[in-house]
């Protein structure tokens, strides 16, 4: 081996614990990029697949009673390749001995003919067998595949019965098996997942048909379009052409229920995937900078002597490249073993609420080569870089011992201050000789506050709005839905169940907000003008009022329609008898959540010309009075669902808010990681440039408490100042991250707690107090002598 | 540039080729806003297997020349000739061969790297240098035949110096310069290292140009070079060499 190959090895060995945290530096850069981007890309490929596999259609549509000859005219639709119709039906579904409400989606498969679109796979159990086989026992029970997820939260197995309300009669459904399908990937009620209060049951077509009087005929569409079709051109054939037979909703893959949320969740983790690493890797390529051109400056004598000795200067830069690229290689193992792990545990919860027959963790070929490309890049260029200046030296000045430093007085004492005592003189005069230097430690400490702030903003930012959409906006106990609107007086008849303190009425209609060539499909809600259960509050926790004669839309809607207040829109109602209106926008409001328009009920009714109608009943409940009341809500028509607040706390607390803290809380130990890299490195250098000095200081007597202080002191000033730096930099970062992750469907509030900051400033305290007692016990064993002799 | 030692004329033979030349040299240095003014208007020829010392106080501008002489410096005005090889003007990767191939650098405070020991230190040269000598030779040379594994820190002083020469001539140098070898020595150690130096000069017939601020020093030298004030005061040749043993200070 090279003499200089074995420096390197030795050098490696005697910096261990730089070594060590410079390529944890490294390794949380690229297991942060690697973890978020490698679970949304294995999610997007666990789609893609199935999608492929179970022919997932493009295009769906509803109608409310249409003959099945109808189905060959629609195939007949420019850009239509195929369709394929059947019965669905929601109904209530009932499991012995419990009282929580369950709402299960009847879907109707051919039997004998195979269905050619939004094919299902079997997960356990059998597959539907043909009328005859062993269908039905002659007591109207229905054989029934189940939706997995719903399944395995109820502990259903092949062989259970549940009850269902079909058509207003208890029917029994016998579960054969679990099936997925690419329709019902997510599956869940008002866009939160809900494994426990929504279920698919893929039945017999023929038996749901002859239960709803639907024998030959269909209620849902799905089409394949052709290639190269226009998927608006389509979806308006297919509106004129079902609109006879009460149709409604004609819609695209980007408006189907699972699809919309797969689509969200994978764009939205794009972006999360792609900001918060890119910003990481960033300031861990920063770091990387900071810490090796001062870890290599402080080699400066030695470079000298090599060169002396007629090492060419690429060797020289070599040589320290390699000592990087070491470090930055065990890095990135580092890096990609933990996004690997950490991207499985990802993909495991996403596996809870999105359903795959196949969906395995990856981490695809070019997200490894572009993670280490960027971190492996940057840090050699910032190695380069310093090695650069070193190597540019003329080696009989960098031989030289460096000439006394220019020291000035500092800003303090030219302003007048007088009473410095000399040692804190001295640091200070230290710290303002080398300005770009000292400037360069606080803000990469500052750059590490700054990240553990990020990292745990989205903590903050998910108890923010946990606290202001079930504390401020949504008041009551339980939403009652009813399968189609009704007479607003049902409000009396539940004011009349137990425990029942306060009913409020609601109309939501599925409309298209159109304008000009813009337009989007939304939920328009009617509410209560004074209402109490049911309040619009904006990101700042504000309420806004329900205008009586326009509509309130949200921020990002109308930004996103080009509209604003003041404007006529056309809305398109999508629902019963389709019609044509145009209003005005009369408010907006910067909510958190969805793209909403609202409006009060009384003008939405005058508007649909309905009478005084509603669609779903806000309810306040007593304390401990919602299982009476859900049991009692079971004898009442027309229900379709009851839907408690606690359970969609629960859906909300466990999976989606439990993801974001679950990733806040890997972001921020990624980031302490960094922090402490950050500090450690710093002291550990400023020791090393500085041991000749301080020996020499020992030599004329100051104790080492006093040595030590001077080091330590320069390190306490840095953080002082790093750490209101760091949390200035963190709030304008969380800024940025707000602004970078906005979408559509939600923006995150910028609220960090106390918390958040202390624990960011603790992190870099904590790792501050331990660099100082390495650095102490290093002091403590100078070699006076030593340090003297050997000038290196 | 092959010219080995042993083909090398007698020392002092009339007529000797110049090893060195240097004409007109000087050297200014930018220190902030103050111009150093290290060296000045300095003629000097040495040839080959010569001794020579150069004597002067602290900032007479001693380390400058030699740093100027072995390439690890570029003067500001003059010429300086290795041979007939032009060091003013040579590129930054020739006077790196330069020094690869001719100059035997030895230092006041030795450079050595301290994660290496004696012999990988040593090691470290013959690993880039066309014709090094074996690094046992070298090694056993300067006497630390016994240490060869230590490391740096396990070392005293006049050792590590002594690592520093073996280093300096296991590539076979024709020139070895030593700026102020005994400065951070003790009497006797001081005197060790000289000997060792003399007696590369002697054997070997390598040019050395030893730079020191000891007056006593200066008896060894075939010539002493005063310099002062970036200039040379006065040169002076000896009758005859001390030997190292014989001197004292």
């Amino acid at each position: 081996m090279k003499a200089l190959d074995r420096k390197l090895l030795r050098d490696l060995r005697r910096m261990w614990s730089q070594a060590l945290t410079i390529a944890l530096v490294v390794a949380s850069g690229l297991g942060g990029f690697i973890t978020c981007l490698s679970a949304v890309d294995s999610l997007a490929l666990a789609r893609d697949q199935f999608y492929a596999r179970g022919h997932f259609a493009d295009a769906f549509a509803s109608v409310k009673r249409a003959p099945l000859a109808l189905a060959e005219v629609l195939r007949g639709v420019p850009g239509v390749a195929d369709v394929q119709v059947t019965v669905e039906q929601l109904v209530r579904v009932e499991i012995a001995g419990l009282s929580d409400p369950i709402l299960g989606q009847l879907i109707g498969v051919d039997l004998r003919q195979p269905p050619r679109m939004n094919q299902l796979t079997v997960r356990h159990g059998r597959a539907l067998a043909p009328a005859g086989a062993g269908q039905g026992r002659g007591d109207g029970t229905i054989d029934a595949l189940v939706s997995e997820g719903f399944a395995s939260v109820r502990g259903l197995r092949p062989g259970d019965e549940l009850t269902a309300l079909v058509n207003g009669k208890r029917r029994s459904l016998r579960i054969v098996g679990t099936a997925l399908s690419p329709e019902f990937i997510f599956a869940g009620l008002a866009g939160m997942p809900d494994m426990r209060g929504f279920g698919v049951f893929w039945v017999d077509r023929e038996a749901l048909a002859a239960a709803y009087d639907m024998q030959g005929a269909f209620n849902r569409v799905a089409v394949k379009l052709a290639p190269q079709a226009s998927e608006p051109a389509v979806l308006d054939g297919l509106s004129r052409l079902l609109a006879p037979y009460g149709g409604r909703d004609a819609r695209g893959r980007e408006d189907q229920a699972s699809h919309a949320m797969l689509d969200n969740e994978i764009k939205e983790q794009r972006v999360m995937g792609t900001v918060l690493p890119a910003i990481f890797l960033a300031v861990a390529a920063f770091l990387l900078h900071v810490v090796l051109s001062r870890l290599v400056s402080t080699q400066r004598e030695q470079i000298a002597a090599l060169k002396a000795l007629g090492y060419a200067n690429a060797t020289i830069a070599g040589h320290y490249l390699k000592l990087v690229a070491l470090i930055v290689a065990a890095g990135l193992v580092l890096g990609v073993a933990l996004g690997d792990w950490l991207g499985t545990q990802l993909t495991r919860l996403y596996a809870e609420f999105f359903f795959f027959p196949v969906f395995e963790h990856r981490i695809a070929p070019w997200l490894l080569l572009v993670g280490a490309g960027v971190t492996g890049g940057t840090a050699l260029l910032g190695t380069l870089s310093a090695v650069g200046a070193t190597v540019r030296l003329a080696p009989a000045e960098a031989m030289r011992p460096p000439a006394p430093g220019l020291y000035r007085r500092t800003v303090l004492e030219r302003l007048g201050v007088q009473r410095i005592p000399p040692a804190l003189r001295m640091v200070l005069r230290n710290m303002e000789r080398r300005p770009l230097r000292t400037l360069l430690t606080i803000g990469g400490t500052a750059a590490s506050v700054a990240i553990v702030i990020m990292g745990n903003f989205f903590s903050d930012a998910i108890d923010h709005i946990v606290d202001t959409t079930f504390g401020l906006a949504m008041r009551s106990d339980v939403t009652v839905w009813m399968a189609e609107p009704v007479d607003a007086r049902v409000h009396l008849q539940l004011a009349r169940l137990p425990g029942v303190g306060l009913v409020e009425p609601s109309r939501s209609v599925a409309v298209r907000i159109r304008h000009g060539h813009r337009s989007e499909r939304v939920g328009l809600q009617g509410i209560a003008p004074d209402a109490q259960l049911q309040r619009i509050i904006d990101v700042d926790g504000r309420q806004s009022p329900v205008p009586a004669t326009g509509l309130l839309l949200t921020d990002r809607l109308a930004d996103k329609l080009g509209l604003r207040v003041g404007d006529r829109v056309q809305l398109e109602v999508l629902e019963g008898r389709q019609r044509s209106l145009a209003v005005p926008v009369q408010a907006t409001v910067r909510e958190m959540m969805g793209l909403n328009a609202y409006v009060q009920r009384g003008t939405l009714n005058r508007w649909l010309q309905e009478g005084d109608v509603a669609s779903q009943f806000a309810v306040a409940l007593e304390p401990g009075a919602e299982p009476r009341f859900l049991e009692a809500t079971k004898g009442l028509p027309r229900v379709a669902g009851a839907f408690s607040k606690a359970t969609l706390l629960r859906n909300m607390e466990d999976v989606s808010a439990r993801n974001v803290r679950i990733m806040s809380t890997i972001l921020t130990l990624f980031a302490a990681v960094i922090a402490v890299g950050v500090v450690y490195n710093n002291a550990r250098i400023a020791l090393a440039e500085r041991t000749w000095e301080l020996a020499s200081l020992r030599v004329l007597g100051f104790t080492r408490g006093e040595v030590s202080g001077l080091l330590l002191g320069e390190l306490a000033i840095g953080i002082a100042l790093a750490l209101p730096l760091g949390m200035a930099l963190g709030w304008g970062l969380v800024h940025l991250v707000v602004d970078l992750l906005k979408n559509d469907q939600f923006l995150f509030p910028v609220v960090i707690g106390p918390r958040t900051y202390a624990v960011a400033g603790l992190c870099v305290v904590a790792a501050g107090a331990a660099s100082a007692l390495v650095v102490r016990r290093r002091i403590d064993r100078l070699d006076m002598v030593g340090a003297l002799k050997t000038r290196e | 540039m092959s010219t080995r030692p042993s083909d090398l004329p007698p020392r002092q033979a009339p007529g000797a080729q110049a090893v060195f030349r240097a004409r007109g040299l000087g050297k200014t240095y930018q220190t902030g806003a103050v111009a150093v003014r290290a060296l000045h208007d300095v003629d000097l020829d040495i040839v080959r297997g010569e001794f020579v010392v150069l004597l002067g106080a602290s900032g007479s501008g001693k380390s400058t020349l030699l740093n100027i002489l072995g390439g690890l410096d570029v003067p500001s005005t003059g010429e300086v000739w290795f041979a007939d090889h032009r060091l003013t003007g040579a590129s930054e990767a020739a006077l790196t061969d330069y020094r690869r191939e001719h100059v035997g650098f030895v230092f006041q405070f030795y450079n050595l790297i301290p994660s290496l020991t004696v012999r990988e230190n040593v090691a470290l040269v013959t690993d880039i240098a066309p014709h090094p000598m074996p690094i046992d030779e070298a090694i056993d040379l300067v006497g630390l035949t016994p240490r060869q594994h230590h490391f740096p820190a396990q070392l005293s002083g006049g050792e590590q110096q002594r690592v520093a020469i073996a280093r300096a001539i296991v590539k076979r140098p024709e020139v070895l310069l030593c700026d102020e070898p005994t400065g951070a020595l003790d009497y006797q150690t001081g005197k060790r290292v000289l000997e060792v130096i003399a007696r590369i000069n002697a054997e070997l017939g390598t040019t050395a140009v030893v730079i020191t601020h000891n007056a006593a020093i200066a008896a060894m030298a075939d010539r002493v070079v005063y310099l002062g004030d970036g200039t040379i005061q006065r040169v002076e040749r000896n009758a005859h060499r001390v030997s190292p043993s014989e001197l004292s200070w």
